[in-house]
This record gives structure tokens, C-alpha cells and sequence, in this order.
């Protein structure tokens, strides 16, 4: 408990986790702004060679911009909670205070997960609330559908498990920056065109669902990824808590493989 | 202990004591394995052969760490965005203490005024200072300090100098290592010197010091030392006289002058701390 509680301290003592909290709200407020007019019939009308969407599946792919886009943000805050002990050597006074090494590794996983859960929180509020007020204009706002609420919930734990993630992450790489270059290299280039190549190769979709950002957006319900697979091919989608137990077996194994290339090292 | 990096044997075969209530010097000139063996004894870096305990635990074991070993080690280990009030409140947090020991400690080290800026705008002397800020917050009654003079400025010399004299006196056992002996000659008990990763000495000052030799010249040399070897003298000859080893000036001129050797120079030469150090840790012949 005391470690948990030390991780807390000092994940409220730095700038960082506000910062990510900032910037996720705006990025994701300001993309679900764009999303719900480039998709809105009016826009469509006007360029009758944009894709046509219908009119019901436009809710849950406006909202599940909260973790389509929001992912990396927990992703890089479990990152940072383990890179930066080993960049600024802090690793030397946490290990000197809590010997017992894996009870800290624990206390950040714990930790990672409820602020990693504040961010979907506030990510599903970014989406939600310039999504619904333009969406609203075409009446489709979908917030009386229950499938839709259930869709929030689902984003926050997905958000959860990202930071988890992250943490497994860190633990990988101890190099802050090279970690950070991973991380968005992976999250916004590599796995965003594996994704599309999947989309268009058919045998490929099977196993592009298994990528963990694919993974996340089964849990999370929707995206505009599998909105777009969903016109090619005829794979079958998996169930949301397959991509739950899919984010959470990438969890539990960069965190132990972490722990164990980095974590039990002697700290010099 | 023994602790291997590759092929580099940096700690071999080392094995001392630091006695309870003493403040134990540890020495060696840099690169010895002073700070190798002081993170294998806190669990930080694993032994390749041996263990290290403190009051028979392995420090992994210990219940309650912080409030039973104080560390303060070489490497700055702070974010710098965290002010060092919050810093200490961290390991707080970690070791179950309550926040009043946070305030206490930082009045303790003189921080008291500066405990909410940024630690990233702290000076060394500050740092150092925060350093054993950390290592008291759990009021242990053990210290392990690494270089804590290391970098400062002779005001924060001579302040640690009486800070860990304070320590000293309260009882506390201290190990504190340092890689030149006149750091800490005035406030250590006992020495641990180690050199290469080996033990070179473990015991009191005073069993360190040389003993002072005695240096006497005669115009006519000869004579002088066939009357220093006829009373039985240990006798080196020199191009600046002869040196006297075991014997007194005072011995050594009533010698003479028993022989009727006329003397052109008489004079003790002190060993010195430092050079016996220096000579220890085979150092001594360089300039």
C-alpha cells in the first residue's frame, strides 16, 4: 500500500500526467469535431464521392475517437512513469525505500491503471461533447441507445489497459526518448498502415485484428478502422472482450519480459 | 563480496566490518569499488559472490528500510521537476512515514527556506544537502554516505564536516566513503581502505600513521653511521643525510655525541596521515 501510494505522490508531483490530460482533450474534442462534419449528410451532399456512411453508425464512430486517437496518451503517461525513474536515476532512492522490487513494479501498474481509466474518462467526455452537439444537428446523436453507453465504460477500461501497456512498455526500454520514438513510430505510423494494408488484403484482416491498436477498438466497440474494414472482406470480427483479454495479454507480457530485462538489473 | 561487470573484476574478495556506534571511513581512490560495494550492501547491485547484512538482515529483508538505513549516494537522484519538499514526500510515502518527518529533515539540512522551489534549479551544495535530507528521513541509526564532500565548496565542507561530527555524537553508526583520507580524518573512528577492489586496511587512525623517522647529517658520514650501527640504529643512507628509523632526534644526537661525531643536521621528519594512505593504496610514488 505504501508503494501504491508512493507512486501516487509522485505521478501528482510532476507536470506530466495534467499536460497528456490536456493535450488528450483537445486532440480528441478537436478530431471528433472535424469527424462529425466531414460525415454529416450535409458535407456528403456536397461531395457525392465521399464515402456515404449511414446516418446510424455515425455515433459510435464519432465517439470512439476517445480511443481510436486517445490510445497513445495513457500509453505514453505508463511509459514515462518507468522511463523516467531510470532517466533521472530515481530508481536508486524508490529501490532504497521499497527493496522489494516487484512490489514497485506492481504499485506502478495499479497506479498507471486508474489514471489510464481517468483518461478515458476524460477522452469518452472530449469525444462525446462536441461529437453529440454536431451530430445533433442530424439527429442522430445516439446517446438514447444503451449499446452506445455501453460503449463508454468499455473505452475506459480499454484506456486502463493501455497504460498498463505502457508501463510494460518502459520496463522494455528504459531509454526515455528511444521509448517515446517507439511508441508513437508504432502507434501512429507502423500499426495505422499495417491496419490499412489489412483492410485491403483479406487474409491479412484476419490477423490485423490481433495488432494491439485493432485490439483496443474491438474493446472499445468501434473506429474508424473497422468502420472502414467493414466495407471489404468478410472476416470474422471478434467480440469485444477478445480484444480486452488480447490488450491485457500484451500487458501482462511486456510487463514481465520488462521486469525481467530491465527491472531486476543492478541499478548503478 | 565480489562483483564482476564483464571481465572486470570491480570488488574481489572484500570483506570488513563496520562496528556499531562508530563512524567507520571508507577510502579508496576513485574507481576502487568504494561505490560497488556500498550498493551491493543496499541491495541495489547483486553480489556476484557473497552477501553483505546489516544487523545480520540482507537490506531486502529489512522491515522497515529507510528507518533503519539512511543512504545518501553519489549520483544526484532527483526529477527535477519536483520541488525537494515533494521529493522527500515521496519516499515518504514509500517507507510509511509520517509528513512532519519531511519537514524536519529539510529544516535538519538548512533546505527549511528553500523546500518548494524546483529541485532541477538546486546548486550541488544544495543537492548533497537534500541528499542526506533523504537519508534522514526515516531517523535511522545507521548512514551509509557516499562522497557527501564530493563537489562542494569549503563552506559546505566545513558544515558537513560538523554535521556528521553531530552525527557522530548522537550515537549513529556511519560508514562514509571518500576517496582523499583529509576529508574525513577528523571525524572517522575507524578505516576501511580499499584499493583495486581489495582490502588494503581495516582498523584505527592511529594504526595507520607511519612513525617519523629522524634525519641527521654529519660532515663526516662514515663516522656517524658506524656510530648509529654500533648502538644497534636502523640506518638508511640518503643524499640528504642519513635516516634514522625507531629513534628519537633527542637519541640520535646523544649517539653522536657519546662518539664525538659532529652533527651538521638533525631533524624529524613526520610520516603523515595522508602519505601512509597514499602508500596503501599505491598511490604514493606519484607526484
Amino acid at each position: 500500500m505504501n508503494a501504491i501510494r508512493a507512486e501516487f505522490v509522485k505521478l501528482l508531483t510532476t507536470k506530466m500526467w495534467w499536460i497528456l490530460a490536456i493535450v488528450l482533450f483537445v486532440y480528441v474534442a478537436f478530431t471528433a469535431t472535424i469527424l462529425s462534419f466531414a460525415f454529416s449528410t450535409g458535407m456528403a451532399a456536397a461531395d457525392p464521392t465521399a464515402p456515404q456512411i449511414p446516418a446510424d453508425a455515425l455515433p459510435p464512430i464519432v465517439y470512439s475517437i476517445a480511443h481510436s486517437i486517445g490510445y497513445v496518451f495513457p500509453l505514453l503517461l505508463g511509459t514515462l512513469a518507468v522511463t523516467g525513474e531510470f532517466r533521472h536515476q530515481t530508481l536508486t532512492p524508490t529501490f532504497l525505500a521499497t527493496p522489494r522490487r516487484g512490489r514497485v513494479l506492481a504499485a506502478k501498474l495499479v497506479v498507471m491503471a486508474l489514471f489510464g481509466a481517468l483518461y478515458g474518462v476524460i477522452a469518452v467526455i472530449a469525444a462525446v461533447g462536441p461529437g453529440a452537439a454536431i451530430l445533433s444537428i442530424e439527429g442522430v446523436t445516439g446517446l438514447d441507445d444503451s449499446d452506445i453507453w455501453l460503449m463508454f465504460p468499455r473505452v475506459v477500461l480499454a484506456m486502463a489497459l493501455w497504460a498498463i501497456i505502457g508501463v510494460g512498455v518502459g520496463a522494455l526500454i528504459p531509454n526515455q526518448v528511444a521509448a517515446i520514438v517507439v511508441v508513437l513510430a508504432f502507434t501512429q505510423f507502423v500499426e495505422p498502415i499495417l491496419r490499412t494494408v489489412a483492410g485491403v488484403v483479406d487474409w491479412a484482416a484476419q490477423i490485423g485484428q490481433y495488432l494491439p491498436g485493432a485490439a483496443g477498438d474491438t474493446l472499445a466497440g468501434a473506429s474508424i478502422f473497422t468502420a472502414m474494414g467493414m466495407a471489404t472482406g468478410d472476416t470474422v470480427p471478434l467480440e469485444w472482450w477478445h480484444g480486452g483479454l488480447l490488450l491485457l495479454a500484451y500487458a501482462l507480457v511486456a510487463t514481465i519480459v520488462g521486469y525481467l530485462v530491465s527491472w531486476r538489473r543492478d541499478v548503478t | 563480496m565480489s562483483k564482476r561487470f564483464g571481465p572486470v573484476e570491480a570488488v574481489s574478495d572484500l570483506s570488513f566490518t563496520v562496528e556499531p556506534g562508530r563512524v567507520t571511513g571508507f577510502l579508496g581512490p576513485n574507481g576502487a569499488g568504494k561505490t560497488t560495494t556500498l550498493r551491493m550492501l543496499l541491495g541495489l547491485v547483486r553480489p556476484s559472490e557473497g552477501t553483505a547484512t546489516i544487523g545480520g538482515a540482507n537490506y531486502q529483508d529489512l522491515a522497515r528500510p529507510l528507518a533503519t538505513v539512511g543512504t545518501a549516494l553519489e549520483a544526484a537522484s532527483f526529477h527535477p521537476g519536483r520541488t525537494a519538499r515533494n521529493h522527500l514526500a515521496v519516499y515518504a510515502a514509500a517507507a510509511g512515514l509520517p509528513r512532519v518527518r519531511v519537514d524536519a529533515v529539510l529544516e535538519q539540512v538548512g533546505l527549511g527556506a528553500y523546500g518548494d522551489r524546483r529541485v532541477g534549479g538546486y546548486s550541488l551544495g544544495m543537492r548533497q544537502r537534500l541528499g542526506l535530507a533523504l537519508a534522514l528521513l526515516g531517523d535511522p541509526r545507521v548512514l551509509v554516505l557516499d562522497e557527501p564532500v564530493n563537489g562542494l565548496d569549503p563552506e559546505g565542507i566545513r558544515w558537513i564536516r560538523t554535521f556528521l561530527r553531530e552525527l557522530a555524537a548522537e550515537g549513529r553508526t556511519v560508514l562514509v566513503s571518500s576517496h582523499l583520507l583529509s576529508e574525513v580524518q577528523q571525524t572517522v573512528d575507524r578505516l576501511v581502505v580499499i584499493s583495486k577492489g581489495k582490502l588494503v586496511y581495516e582498523g584505527g587512525l592511529a594504526g595507520l600513521e607511519t612513525e617519523a623517522r629522524v634525519i641527521a647529517d654529519s660532515p663526516d658520514r662514515g663516522m656517524l653511521d658506524a656510530a648509529l650501527l654500533a648502538a644497534g640504529a636502523d640506518i638508511q643512507s640518503s643524499a640528504g643525510g642519513v635516516i634514522v628509523s625507531a629513534l628519537t632526534a633527542a637519541e640520535v644526537g646523544a649517539i653522536a655525541h657519546r662518539a664525538g661525531v659532529p652533527l651538521s643536521l638533525l631533524h624529524t621528519q613526520q610520516g603523515g596521515l595522508e602519505k601512509a594512505f597514499l602508500d596503501l593504496v599505491g598511490e604514493g610514488s606519484q607526484p
